[in-house]
C-alpha cells in the first residue's frame, strides 16, 4: 500500500516508530500531486525544494532527540485562502494573484509549531464565493470521483486532494457548507467547528460572522488531531472563544449507546435526491444499531436558511472586499490606458454637447477604483458586491439587512429547542450528488439551492461535520451530515468516528489512475 | 421586487465597480430573481425578535494599550501596485 | 439688532491619549515619517482583524461622564463605508446607532458677559477610527498623491453638539471650556497644530421676517484649524448666509447641505466640491468586533474617579476663596495644576486674593515670558507662600518681595536665604520711630506745608526714609511721619 493511501492517524504512526521519515512521506505526496493533480487540479501552488526543506527540519528534529509536535511529519494542504507568510495567498482570484503577505494567519502559524509539513495551497472558489470550485482563476478543481464533476466548493481543492490521495489532511474553510458540501461530494471527512472555535486571524474574510476554518481528511479520527491543533482562542481575533481545547481523539472510542440522534422530516422532502435519501436512511439505520435513540426534531425556520444567507453572507462579503481597489495592495488596472480612456470619452460628450455627463464623468481615481475592481474580480464575486451593496444601501437596510439578522435569530432558537431533545441532528448534506462541471455557472440561485442543509449551522454558529455513508449507482460519493450545539465537537467526532468503525466508506478511493 | 437597470448602475458605482452593458444586464435580471427569492423572508413575523449580528454571544473583548512593532515600511509598501520610497500613490486626489 | 439669530452646533474629533492605536499596537506618536507605523491591521490587510485597546473605551467613558452624557449599557461596532485611499479598509470603524455615550451637556460662560451662562447639549459621543493622510503637491504638477497611514486607526472621539450656539463667540467658549475640561481629565492633549482636536461648525440663521421666522440652509464648515479661526470663519459664515438669503431668499430644505473650508490666510469660507453620488455609508455592525457592555458599577465608578472638574472649581475659588469670577476664570483655564499651585499658596496665606493676585501678575507673566508649565517654575508653592507670609506679617513690602522672588527664581533659594544675602530684614519699630522723628526735625519746611494741608508734601519723607534704608515699610513710614508732624 503506498504512503500516500494511509489516514493521517497510520501514517502518523509510522512517523512516530521511524518507519516512515517526514522526507519519505512528503516525497510520496509531492510524487502523487506530480502524477495526478494535472487530472484534478486540487493543488495550485507546490514549492517542492521548501516542501523537502521544511520536511527534513522535522526529521533532523526526532533525529536530534528533540521534541516534536502533534503533527510531526503530517503533509498538510491548505486552502488558498489562509495567509501564508512570504507565500503567495491568491484567494483564488485575479486581484490578489500576485500577493504575497507578510505574516502567516494563526492556523497556519499553528500547523507550523505542530511540525505539520504544509504541502502546498488548495484551490477554492474565488474569495470562497461558491459552491464548486469553478470561479477560480486558476480553473476548475475536479471531482476524484469523475473528473467531469465538480468537487462542490468553495473548500473544493482541499476536498479534492485528500480524495485524491495528494494529502492526508488539509485545511478548508466554511462560509455556507463549503467544508461539508464538498466532503460530501468528494468522499472524505470534514469539520465546521463552532464558530469562534479556530481563529479567524489571517483567514482572509468572506462573511466575517459565518467564516470558519476546519478540517479535512479521510476520516474523523483524522479531522480530531487536526482539530486539536487548531483550535483554541487567539487573542488576534476578538470573535474567538476562550475555552479549554479537548483532547477530541480520547473520547472517540465511546460508544453512542443511549445517543439521542434527532432527524428532521422536513429535509427529506421534495428536492431530495432518491439515491441520496436512501444512503442518508441506511446511515441512521447504521446509528440505530450502534445504540442510538433516533427521534423526530423540527427546524421550522431551516427553509428561509439559504434566503437569509443570501442576504446576510453578501452584505459582509460587500464590506470585506472594499479593500481590494488597488491602492494598497492586489491588483491595479493600467493607469495610462485608464487616464486615455477617460480623457476620450470627455472630448466624446464635449461633443455631444453633453457638458453635464462630461463633469459627472468619474475622477481619475474613481475610474481607477472601478476598473481595477472590475478586472480584478470575477463574476461570481461582482454578483455578489452588488448584492450586498444593494441590499445595505439606504433604503433597503431594514427590509433585507435587518430582517435577516431577525430570522438569523429564529433559526438559532430553532437549534435551541431542537438540542435540547437531542444530542446531535442527522440529515443530508447536499439534495444531490456531484454535478457536471458548468452545470450551474449561469444560474446563481439554482447554485445558491445547494447550501440548503448546511447554511444554518453557520448561520446558528453550531457545528457540523459530513462524511460518506454510501455511493450512486454512478459511483458518486454521498454524504450525511451530523450538527451539533456550540462546541460539541467532542460527540460529532465521537458519533463520525463510531460510524467509520462500523462502515467502510470513509475507506474507498477513487480509481483515479484508470 | 425586481432591479431597474438605472439600480444597478447606481449600486455598481456604490460598490465602485464598473460593468459592462452586457454584464449590466445580466445583473439586472439575476439580482432581481435572487432580491425575489430572499423576499421570502418577509412572510415571517419578526416582530420583537432582536437582530443576531453575531455567532457568537461573546462582550468586551479588549487588548491592552502596549504598542507592538510596525512593519518595516518597505514590507508595508511591498505589495502596493504603485508606491514611492515612502507613500503608496495614487492619482491625483484634488481640492477635496 | 441683528435682522437673525445665529445657530451653531459643533463637531469635534479628540484624539484618545492612548500609547497605541484603537485596534492595533501601533504607536500612536506625532511626527514619525510617512508610513512607518503601520501594520497588517490598520493596513486593513486581507486576513487581519482588529482588537480593541481598553485604554481608549476607558478614556471615552471618563469623557462621556465629564461632559454628562448618559452611558449605554450596551455599545456595538459599526462600519462607515465610503471609498478614500487614506481608508485602507473601505470603511471606517465607528458608532452608528448605538454610541456609548449620549444626552449630555457642558456649561459655558463668559467673564466679560459677552453672553450669559448656558448648557450647550450634547447629542453623542463616539469613538472612531482615524483615517490616513493623502498629499498632494498640486504646484510639483504631479500626476500621482501620496498616502501616509501613521495616523489610520488613531482612536478619535467624535463630540456632536446641539445647535445650542447663537454666537461664534459661544462657540468659542464651547471649544475652550471643551478642551480645557479634556485636558483636566487627561484624556487628550488637545493640540491642534497636530491634528489631535479638530473641529466642523453647522451654521444657519433664523431671520426675522414680517411673515415670520425663516431658517436658511445649513452649511458645514471645516477647515477651521484654531480657535480664533473658529471665531472668525462663523462670523464670516453668517454674514455670507444673510447676504445670500437676501439675494436668493433660500429657507432650510430648498438646497442640499453645503460643506464649506475655512481660508485663513484669505478670511472667507469657500465652497468644497461635491461627493460623486450622495453619500450613502451602508453603516452595519462590525462582525469582527464584539459589543461592549457596560454595569452601573462601571459608571459609578468613572463617575467617582472624575475629580474636580473647572466648573465646580470656578465656583469653589469663588466662594471658598473669595475671587472675583474673573479672577477664578483665568485661574482655572490655567489647568489643574496651576489651581493646585494656586490652592496651596491661598490655604497657607488664608488670603485667596493675595495669592491670586501674585499668581496672575508675578507668576503667570513669568511662566509666559519663558514660555514654562507650572511644573517647571523654580518657586514651589510652599515657597512662594512663604515668602507672602512675610509680606502679610508686613516684613517685607511689595516691590521688595517681587525683588526677592526674581531672585529665588533665578537662583532656585529660599525666601530666607535671600533676604540674609541681599541683607533685606526688618527693620525695628523703634528705629523706624527715630528715622521719622529726625526726618521731621531736618525738614522744617516740609512741616510747614504739612500743617497748611498739602498732604503731598510728606512724600518727600518717605522717598528721603526709603534712601536711607530700602528695607522701610513705607506705609509704615508714612504713619509714623503723621504721628510725628501731628505732634509739632
Ligand atoms: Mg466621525
Ligand atoms: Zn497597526
Amino acid at each position: 500500500m503506498s504512503l500516500t493511501e494511509l489516514s493521517a492517524a497510520e501514517l502518523l504512526q509510522r512517523l512516530r516508530s521511524g518507519e516512515v521519515s517526514a522526507t519519505d512521506a512528503a516525497k510520496a505526496c509531492l510524487d502523487r500531486i506530480e502524477q495526478v493533480n494535472d487530472r484534478v487540479n486540487a493543488i495550485v501552488r507546490v514549492d517542492r525544494a521548501k516542501v523537502l526543506e521544511d520536511a527534513g527540519k522535522v526529521d533532523q528534529k526526532r533525529a536530534a532527540g528533540q521534541p516534536v509536535g502533534a503533527l510531526a511529519g503530517l503533509p498538510v494542504v491548505v486552502k488558498d485562502l489562509l495567509c501564508t507568510q512570504g507565500e503567495p495567498t491568491t484567494c483564488g482570484s485575479r486581484m490578489l494573484r500576485d500577493f504575497s503577505p507578510p505574516y502567516d494567519a494563526t492556523a497556519v502559524a499553528k500547523l507550523r509549531s505542530a511540525d505539520g509539513v504544509i504541502l502546498g495551497k488548495a484551490n477554492l472558489d474565488e474569495f470562497a464565493m461558491g459552491g464548486s470550485t469553478e470561479s477560480s482563476i486558476f480553473g476548475p478543481t475536479r471531482n476524484p470521483w469523475d473528473t467531469s464533476r465538480v468537487a462542490g466548493g468553495s473548500s473544493g481543492g482541499s476536498a479534492a486532494a485528500v480524495a485524491a490521495s495528494l494529502a492526508p489532511l488539509a485545511i478548508g474553510t466554511d462560509t455556507g457548507g463549503s467544508i461539508r458540501q464538498p466532503a460530501g461530494l468528494c468522499g472524505i471527512t470534514g469539520l465546521k467547528p463552532t464558530y469562534g472555535r479556530i481563529s479567524r486571524y489571517g483567514l482572509i474574510a468572506f462573511a466575517s460572522s459565518l467564516d470558519q476554518i476546519g478540517p479535512m481528511a479521510h476520516s474523523a479520527e483524522d479531522c480530531a488531531l487536526l482539530l486539536e491543533v487548531l483550535a483554541g482562542h487567539d487573542p488576534r481575533d476578538a470573535t474567538s472563544v476562550d475555552r479549554p481545547v479537548p483532547q477530541y481523539r480520547e473520547s472517540l472510542i465511546t460508544p453512542l449507546k443511549g445517543l439521542k440522534l434527532g432527524v428532521v422530516k422536513d429535509h427529506f422532502g421534495a428536492g431530495l435526491d432518491e439515491e441520496v435519501a436512501a444512503a442518508v436512511e441506511r446511515a441512521i439505520d447504521v446509528y440505530r444499531s450502534l445504540g442510538a435513540e433516533i427521534r423526530d426534531v423540527a427546524l421550522p425556520h431551516g427553509r428561509y436558511g439559504v434566503a437569509t444567507y443570501y442576504v446576510i453572507a453578501p452584505c459582509e462579503a460587500s464590506s470585506n472586499l472594499a479593500r481590494y481597489e488597488g491602492v494598497h495592495y492586489g491588483y491595479r488596472t493600467d493607469e495610462g490606458q485608464l487616464l486615455a480612456e477617460l480623457d476620450a470619452e470627455r472630448k466624446q460628450l464635449l461633443a455631444a454637447g453633453d457638458k453635464r455627463a462630461a463633469e459627472n464623468l468619474d475622477t481619475a481615481l474613481v475610474r481607477m477604483y472601478r476598473k481595477s475592481r472590475s478586472e480584478g474580480f470575477g463574476p461570481e464575486v461582482k454578483r455578489r458586491i452588488m448584492l450586498g451593496t444593494y441590499a445595505l444601501s439606504a433604503g433597503y437596510y431594514d427590509a433585507y439587512y435587518v430582517k435577516a439578522l431577525k430570522v438569523r435569530r429564529l433559526i438559532r432558537q430553532d437549534f435551541d429547542r431542537a438540542f435540547e431533545q437531542v444530542d446531535l441532528i442527522v440529515g443530508p448534506v447536499t439534495p444531490s450528488t456531484a454535478f457536471k462541471i458548468g452545470e450551474k455557472t449561469n444560474d446563481p440561485l439554482a447554485m445558491y439551492r445547494e447550501d440548503l442543509y448546511t447554511v444554518t449551522a453557520n448561520l446558528a454558529g453550531i457545528a457540523g461535520i459530513a462524511f460518506p455513508c454510501g455511493q450512486s449507482k454512478a459511483g458518486l460519493p454521498i454524504g450525511v451530515q451530523l450538527q451539533s450545539p456550540p462546541f460539541q465537537e467532542e460527540t460529532l467526532l465521537r458519533a463520525a468516528h463510531q460510524f467509520q468503525m462500523a462502515t467502510d466508506w470513509h475507506k474507498r478511493r477513487p480509481a483515479l489512475e484508470k | 421586487m425586481s432591479l431597474t437597470r438605472q439600480d444597478v448602475e447606481k449600486v455598481a458605482l456604490l460598490a465602485r465597480l464598473r460593468l459592462s452593458t452586457n454584464e449590466l444586464d445580466a445583473l439586472t435580471e439575476q439580482l432581481s430573481k435572487v432580491v425575489g427569492y430572499v423576499e421570502q423572508l418577509g412572510e415571517l413575523d419578526t416582530e420583537g425578535v432582536a437582530p443576531m449580528a453575531h455567532a457568537v454571544e461573546v462582550t468586551n473583548v479588549f487588548r491592552d494599550d502596549a504598542v507592538q512593532p510596525s512593519l518595516p515600511r518597505e514590507q508595508a509598501l511591498a505589495s502596493a501596485p504603485h508606491h514611492d520610497d515612502a507613500c503608496f500613490l495614487v492619482p491625483a486626489v484634488l481640492g477635496d | 439688532m441683528s435682522p437673525y439669530t445665529v445657530i451653531i452646533g459643533l463637531e469635534v474629533h479628540v484624539q484618545l491619549a492612548t500609547e497605541s492605536k484603537l485596534f492595533c499596537g501601533c504607536s500612536t506618536a506625532f511626527g514619525a515619517a510617512p508610513n512607518t507605523q503601520i501594520c497588517p491591521v490598520c493596513l486593513g490587510m486581507p486576513g487581519a482583524l482588529p482588537v480593541m485597546n481598553r485604554k481608549a473605551f476607558e478614556l471615552s467613558l471618563r469623557t462621556a461622564a465629564a461632559i454628562n452624557c448618559q452611558i449605554a449599557r450596551f455599545t456595538k461596532w459599526d462600519r462607515k463605508q465610503y471609498y478614500y485611499p487614506d481608508l485602507p479598509k473601505g470603511y471606517q470603524i465607528s458608532q452608528y446607532d448605538l454610541p456609548f455615550s449620549h444626552d449630555g451637556w457642558l456649561e459655558i460662560s463668559d467673564p466679560k458677559g459677552k453672553f450669559e451662562p448656558k448648557r450647550v447639549g450634547i447629542i453623542r459621543a463616539h469613538l472612531e477610527e482615524d483615517a490616513g493622510k493623502s498629499m498632494h503637491d498640486e504646484r510639483a504638477g504631479l500626476a500621482d498623491s501620496q498616502i501616509d497611514l501613521n495616523r489610520t486607526g488613531t482612536p478619535l472621539l467624535e463630540i456632536v453638539s446641539q445647535p445650542d450656539m447663537r454666537s461664534p463667540a459661544e462657540a468659542k467658549a464651547f471649544l475652550s471650556e471643551l478642551k480645557l475640561l479634556l485636558t483636566y481629565l487627561g484624556v487628550s492633549d488637545c493640540n491642534m497644530q497636530e491634528g489631535s482636536l479638530r473641529v466642523d461648525g453647522n451654521i444657519n440663521l433664523h431671520i426675522d421676517t414680517p411673515g415670520g421666522k425663516v431658517a436658511t440652509p445649513i452649511v458645514e464648515i471645516k477647515n477651521m484649524n484654531s480657535f480664533r479661526a473658529v471665531e472668525r470663519a462663523l462670523a464670516y459664515e453668517a454674514e455670507r448666509l444673510y447676504e445670500v438669503w437676501q439675494e436668493t431668499g433660500q429657507k432650510l430644505g430648498d438646497v442640499p447641505k453645503q460643506t464649506r473650508g475655512w481660508d485663513d490666510a484669505a478670511n472667507v469660507t469657500r465652497g468644497q466640491r461635491h461627493k460623486e453620488e450622495s453619500s450613502d455609508y451602508r453603516y452595519f455592525p462590525d462582525p469582527d468586533l464584539v459589543p461592549v457592555t457596560v454595569t452601573d458599577a462601571v459608571v459609578e465608578q468613572v463617575l467617582a474617579s472624575l475629580g474636580e472638574m473647572p466648573v465646580a472649581l470656578r465656583t469653589r475659588l469663588e466662594t471658598e476663596f473669595g475671587l472675583s469670577a474673573y479672577d477664578s476664570d483665568v485661574l482655572v483655564n490655567q489647568g489643574r495644576a496651576l489651581v493646585d499651585y494656586f490652592l496651596h499658596v491661598a490655604t497657607a496665606t488664608g488670603d485667596g486674593k493675595l495669592a491670586s493676585n501674585w499668581l496672575q501678575q508675578d507668576v503667570l507673566r513669568m511662566l509666559n515670558e519663558r514660555n514654562w508649565d507650572i511644573a517647571a517654575f523654580p518657586v514651589t508653592a510652599p515657597a512662594l507662600a512663604v515668602l507672602l507670609k512675610k509680606v502679610q506679617a508686613g516684613e517685607l513690602i511689595t516691590s521688595r518681595a517681587r525683588e526677592v522672588l526674581q531672585a529665588m527664581i533665578d537662583t532656585g533659594r529660599s525666601a530666607d536665604e535671600v533676604m540674609r544675602e541681599k541683607g533685606i530684614e526688618q527693620v525695628d519699630e523703634t528705629e523706624l520711630v527715630a528715622l521719622c522723628q529726625e526726618l521731621v526735625a531736618a525738614n522744617p519746611k516740609v512741616a510747614e506745608d504739612f500743617k497748611a494741608g498739602k498732604m503731598q508734601a510728606i512724600g518727600s519723607l518717605v522717598g528721603q526714609a526709603k534712601k536711607k534704608n530700602p528695607n522701610v515699610n513705607p506705609g509704615r513710614v508714612r504713619e509714623l511721619l503723621i504721628e510725628a508732624l501731628g505732634k509739632l
